[in-house]
């Protein structure tokens, strides 16, 4: 049942994957990668992490579609339909080559929720034996992002700023 | 190019769900100690109800007037941030290190780091709410400033 699930699951991410590279009208094309988006939290939640799931939904779903049609509807209208180019010769034998190359490095990966694999070995047990007790915060994550590694959330959150003034300067000049 | 959509369906709906995305918005933030979210997804979350708001109801609606006001708050969350991060170092410790926070009703560590995760959460939700209205309205200006060269 479980495996029926991941298969469909698997099947849609490459569809919407395709679809959204493949679909003529850009306009289709940013809905169709919403959709992809979604799906890509469903996966996310399966696989038991629940905050980047929330984080794809809301950003990848949401947010950047609205951002995305926002940008197309200023550009315009006579744009958003796309011709593509054929596709090249060197492309045909070089993807699957690459695909098979990626499946075969694949087999030395470590298993899904392996104890012994390197991520689950080097800091995260002290994080998941001490956090509760250090920080009163249940949610790892949180403690994680917000006060172990708050050094790098400081800056990410400079970053997003420093996308949001770079906004302002470059599409509100012409303005007053 | 923004206007009121003209769907009344739209309009209402949108009227009925701005609040209950404020609300789950607001749980989502306060609660990411306790269960999946925190300050990123509450942020996006507040800042995307009023970006309904913007879309659907227009430029003269309230929440545009709302947005169009806390867009000059851009850096406030930021400066939440750093400034927890330097109300430690006045408490004697390292930057962004909770357990010198000096606050006078709280005497153990591990509340201090508590209180200072809550914070922060805080700062970077208003940061990310912040930006994307901002960013929304300047997407949506330059198509005015398009059509009126036309």
């Amino acid at each position: 049942m479980t495996l029926l699930f991941e298969i469909s699951l698997l099947v849609l991410l490459i569809i919407t994957a395709a679809g959204a590279m493949l679909v003529k009208d850009l306009i289709s094309s940013v809905l169709i990668l919403g959709s992809y988006s979604f799906l890509l939290a469903i996966v996310w939640a399966w696989l038991g992490a629940v905050d980047v799931a929330f984080v794809e939904a809301v950003v990848g779903a949401g947010l950047a579609t609205v951002f995305f049609l926002l940008t197309l509807f200023g550009t315009a209208p006579k744009d958003t339909r796309i011709r593509r180019t054929t596709t090249p010769f060197v492309a045909w034998f070089g993807l699957p080559l690459l695909g098979l190359l990626l499946l075969y490095v694949a087999e030395d990966l470590p298993r899904f929720g392996s104890p012994d694999s390197p991520a689950s070995v080097h800091v995260s047990p002290e994080y998941l034996k001490n956090s509760l007790q250090d920080t009163d915060t249940p949610n790892v994550v949180t403690a994680v992002l917000m006060d172990y590694r708050a050094f790098d959330t400081l800056i990410e959150t400079a970053v997003i700023f420093t996308a949001g003034i770079a906004c302002v300067l470059l599409l509100r000049r012409n303005q007053e | 190019m923004i206007q009121a959509h003209e769907s009344v369906i739209v309009r209402t709906m949108s009227r009925l769900l701005i609040p209950l995305i404020q609300l789950f918005a607001l749980y989502i933030l306060l609660f990411g100690q306790y269960g999946p979210g925190g300050g990123f997804v509450g942020g996006v979350m507040l800042g995307t109800s009023l970006i309904l708001g913007i879309l659907v109801l227009g430029p003269e609606s309230a929440p545009c007037l709302l947005a169009k006001k806390v867009i000059h708050g851009d850096g406030v969350g930021l400066i939440i941030f750093a400034g927890v991060g330097g109300l430690c170092l006045i408490g004697g410790g390292e930057f962004l290190n909770y357990s010198n926070l000096r606050i006078p009703w709280v005497d153990t560590d591990s509340h201090r780091r508590y209180l200072g995760i809550l914070l922060t959460q805080l700062g970077v939700a208003v940061d990310i709410a912040v930006t994307a209205i901002s960013i929304v309205i300047s997407l949506s200006s330059i198509n005015d400033s398009g059509e009126s060269h036309d």
